[in-house]
């Protein structure tokens, strides 16, 4: 049998790798910080909800910052796995269960009772864990908390936080803390403060994070979304034209030097907390070859709802009279389908061989979507499409999508199925970069001749789910849409065998069956063939 | 339709059944006694530490091997009889072969120390020592004191396992410095200090006299020659090299030195059995090499050769330049071409550089011709190069200062690491005026 699987039940004691004392002091520091958070749920009224606020957020960072630096400055610097599949709650002991359980309950409360959180219903003034933080939402915005006001706030302080005890984790690898504190800084500048400053500045524009890229803000295309942008000057056009040059020009140039790590694991909110407060269950992403399969189809039929569910709101608040403005409805239609076609026939063109089997599933996902479309066009009227309201269309994405897989399954099972369950079967954003990855980028991830051991390190630290191994001992670069650039297999890698980077197109998909090191003859004999 | 009977489940019997498979519909049994599924031996210490679990060392999931028709038998091979082409498996049962290929790897190496055989006193080779090791040294109050014996890179693997569970270690070394055998002064120099920076009692210079057991027939001390001093400990790790596991083999006629022997084509004495990986020992050595080479990619590089042969295409066993790696706890070690510590392989022409980095554990090696200036090889510590440059600057025979001047071309650290290229080039420059 595999070692150490009979996991002790105890959840005091969860395992014989006991933690030290100062550890444990840690600990107890952090837990009394998210103590105060259970007390203000339950009703608890503090009287100085500023100061209590700041006395949580201040425990539970400072358990933190406390419980890592005794975990790794103690040590010298190094990989530091230790352990890691014999701790309950990093491998799926009782303590991951317990803990998957309780995120996924906070969000199934957080997407659909927020009144349990204590949010104010009809403007009346928020009570429970929400009105605790209305000092601070205050104090960036001028107006009081909502849901995601305490959300965003958590989410930051977990992603500062954690994303520190990732850096000390990684204190001999610069790529991974430059690429931390870049995640720390996009989710507090661009996702927590600048969304609140600017509602600040002109309270009528709806809220950006203008590091969300559709079809990642799956909103900003609404009618609601747009009129707000439009309804606001100059400022609010810009905006929109920033969100349209963002999916059509920014992210390919980007994906194209880069690969798509510059969004993923550099820039993307989800992506940071994946790196940060989940990189403890980043080894408990499934490796098999049946997740892969499964992997592939989800999140392109993801990607395809998501597309025909944008072009279908924007459609449904778009005229058919073309003297009051030039786009119509089917202009629209005709632009999105030209659109795609350009996109399928060049792709096919200049990537088919390649592509292989492969091309004939992008074939059938193109041919739906544009059929799909055409349905749409010839069914639709001014608020229904496919027969049902538009609205009802895009609420069933927001409630599958945005709610459930990316929120509830996505963060809260973390503890069972890895740290980017979301990103890896269900981002629709990740797709398409993941595309651009595959067929147009400079990155790779190259493999060093005949260096491989096939120990297994670096698939196991994938928290995407691929099996690294699987090309590095065959010699072959890892080029593959999921991968965000996250670095760990790199770094866990004993024998100096895998390494990020941008390079040429040509020689980046090298199938070798030979690796190098064996007779020079033998290896053309066979990889020529 | 042909059977190729492949006897042990490690790289080279696995790397050979796979290309069989390949170029092939032959019939492919595998036979081991060891796993049902092929792993990766040097992972093994990744699952006693808890970054692994056992079932991530095995590269291939297990549909693989059926997907594959490479039947997988579980047995061991106690006789061979090649005048009926016949095994006997478990001293029972007959298994009949068209070609056999004698993959068995190795096994520890045991020097005849009094009390060798006790219970808690074993090797760290296979998946059952594994297990043992696990029973031994779940943790440090079952275990409360490790001696590790050999210093070598399984010595060093194993003193970091047993760390990662806060079990302290006493590692008792030869030779006066780590692995200098085959390490240069400088770089042993530093793993000396890094293994002390993991709180790892290092004792150089000394040598086990006897291992002395409990009431219980399990080890409770060894005694070291030296000094006569006894040292307390529940688990005791013989380490000190390895050699082919062809016990089996004695009276099997096919020809036996340490290893099987085996010409440049690995074919043994007999026509149709054939030896690769650990277990196969050349005629002549080949190059530098030595005729038993007891890596993980000579074995894997032999089972792609053997398997051209099998499928018809005769093709010698043809390694190019060596390289190799390893890591020292937490330092990365990789070499590519020869730097000889010293000893007879080490010829009057060849000449080290040597840097260090003043505060990290970082260093690099260079060995070359002095009179040619021709670049022999290099070892790095803490740096990570490109096989595939010095594969080639090796082929084009390039000379040193061509190397030093474009090592940067070589790099392989992560990207935003530190660059040390100037150093080393101001480091030699300046070595070269002083000398």
């Amino acid at each position: 049998m595999s070692n150490k699987l009979n996991h002790s039940m105890s959840l005091a004691t969860p395992d014989a790798q006991d933690i030290s004392t100062k550890q444990k002091i840690a600990l107890a520091i952090g837990l009394i910080g998210l103590f105060i958070l259970v007390l203000a749920l339950f009703n608890v009224n503090f009287p100085n909800k500023g100061l209590f606020l700041t006395l949580s957020l201040g425990l539970i960072t400072i358990g933190t910052v406390v419980y890592s630096r005794d975990a790794y400055l103690t040590k010298v610097k190094g990989i530091k796995n230790d352990g890691v599949w014999f701790k309950s709650i990093s491998s799926r002991g009782a303590w991951g269960w317990a803990v998957g359980v309780i995120l996924t309950i906070f969000y199934i409360v957080l997407y659909f009772y927020p009144q349990y959180l204590g949010l104010g219903k009809n403007g009346e003034a928020n009570t429970g864990l929400i009105s605790l933080f209305d000092p601070l939402s205050n104090l960036l915005s001028g107006r009081s908390a909502s849901q995601w006001f305490v959300y965003g706030t958590l989410y930051t302080v977990a992603i500062f936080a954690f994303g520190y005890k990732f850096i000390l984790k990684y204190r001999h690898n610069r790529y991974e803390q430059i690429r931390t504190i870049s995640v720390m800084f996009f989710q507090l500048a661009f996702a927590f403060l600048i969304p609140e400053f600017m509602y600040r500045m002109n309270s009528n524009l709806p809220y950006y994070d203008l590091k969300s890229v559709w079809p990642l803000n799956y909103y900003i295309f609404d009618e609601w979304s747009v009129k707000g942008f439009l309804s606001n000057g100059n400022i609010g056009l810009a905006l929109i034209i920033f969100g349209i040059l963002s999916v059509f020009v920014i992210t390919p140039i980007l994906t194209y030097k880069f690969g798509k790590r510059w969004y993923c694991s550099w820039v993307c909110g989800c992506g940071g907390l994946a790196e940060t407060a989940g990189d403890s269950f980043r080894q408990l992403s499934s490796k098999k070859m049946s997740a892969w399969k499964l992997e592939r189809w989800l999140i392109h039929v993801v990607l395809v709802f998501s597309i025909v569910m944008t072009v279908g709101m924007v459609y449904t608040y778009l005229d058919n009279d073309g003297t009051k403005y030039w786009l119509t409805k089917g202009v629209f239609i005709s632009i999105v389908i030209g659109f795609l076609t350009l996109v399928f026939a060049a792709v096919l063109y200049f990537k088919g061989k390649e592509l292989g089997k492969d091309a004939k599933y992008g074939a059938i996902g193109f041919f739906v979507i544009v059929g799909l479309l055409l349905v749409m066009h010839f069914t639709g009227t001014t608020d229904e499409i496919f027969f049902i309201k538009g609205r009802k269309l895009r609420s069933a994405y927001g409630l599958y999508i945005g709610s459930i897989f990316s929120g509830v399954i996505g963060t809260g099972f973390y503890p069972i199925l890895g740290s980017r369950s979301w990103c890896r079967f269900g981002c629709p954003m990740a797709a398409i970069l993941g595309f651009q990855q595959r067929l147009f980028s400079k990155f790779r991830i190259t493999t060093n001749g005949g260096q491989c051991i096939s120990c297994g390190n670096c698939s196991n630290s994938c928290e995407m789910g691929i099996d690294v191994r699987a090309y590095a001992q065959k010699g072959e670069n890892i080029v593959r849409s999921s991968c965000v650039g996250c670095g760990v297999c790199s770094a866990v890698c004993p024998r100096g065998v895998l390494k990020l980077e941008n390079d040429s197109l040509e020689g980046r998909i090298n199938p070798t069956e030979i690796l190098l090191g064996n007779d020079v003859d033998l290896m053309n004999l066979v990889n020529k063939k | 339709m042909e059977h190729i009977v492949i006897i042990g489940n490690g790289i080279s019997g696995i790397s050979l059944a796979r290309h069989v498979r390949k170029n092939s519909d032959k019939k492919i049994t595998v036979i081991s006694a060891e796993t049902d599924y092929f792993f990766s031996r040097t992972a093994l210490m990744y699952v006693y530490m808890g970054h692994m679990k056992f079932e991530h060392t095995q590269p291939y999931e297990n549909w693989f091997w059926k997907k594959n028709r490479i039947d997988l038998l579980k047995g061991f091979v106690t006789k061979v009889d090649h005048e009926n082409k016949t095994l006997l498996l478990n001293n029972s049962k007959s298994f009949s072969y068209d070609k056999l290929v004698i993959a068995t790897g190795s096994k520890p190496n045991k020097f005849g120390w009094p009390g060798q055989d006790l219970k808690g006193v074993q090797g760290l080779y296979s998946k059952q020592d594994l297990d043992d090791l696990e029973a031994n040294a779940p943790n440090n109050k079952v275990c409360k004191r490790a001696v590790i014996v050999g210093g070598g890179l399984i010595g060093i693997e194993m003193a970091e396992m047993l760390r990662s569970r806060n079990i302290p270690v006493t590692f008792l070394v030869r030779e006066d410095s780590f692995w200098n055998g085959v390490l240069p002064s400088g770089e042993s120099k530093m793993i000396n200090e890094h293994i002390l920076e993991h709180h790892i009692d290092l004792r150089l210079s000394t040598n086990l006299d006897k291992i002395l057991a409990d009431e219980n027939g399990k080890a409770r001390a060894v005694v070291i020659k030296e000094t006569g001093e006894e040292i307390a400990c529940d688990v005791v790790g013989l380490t000190a090299g390895v050699s082919p596991n062809i016990d089996f083999l004695k009276d099997s006629g096919i020809e036996l030195s340490r290893g099987v022997k085996v010409n440049r084509f690995l074919e043994t004495n007999i026509k149709d059995i054939y030896a690769i990986g650990d277990c196969a020992e050349q005629h002549e050595a080949i190059g530098s090499r030595r005729p038993i080479e007891a890596v993980w990619y000579t074995g894997r590089m032999m089972g792609e050769t053997l398997a051209q042969t099998i499928c018809g295409n005769p093709t010698e066993y043809k390694p190019g330049h060596w390289f190799n790696s390893a890591k020292f706890l937490d330092i990365e070690y990789q070499t590519y071409g020869w730097v000889f510590a010293g000893g007879p392989a080490r010829k009057e022409y060849e000449e080290h550089f040597h840097w260090r980095h003043p505060k990290e554990k970082i260093c690099v090696t260079i060995a070359f011709n002095k009179d040619t200036k021709e670049f022999l090889g290099i070892n790095t510590f803490g740096i990570r190069m490109r096989h595939e440059v010095f594969d080639r600057w090796l082929t084009e025979k390039q000379d040193v200062d061509y190397v030093i001047n474009n090592l940067e071309k070589a790099n392989f650290d992560p990207e935003f690491y530190k660059h040390f290229e100037k150093d080393i080039l101001s480091a030699y420059k300046n070595n070269l005026q002083t000398a």
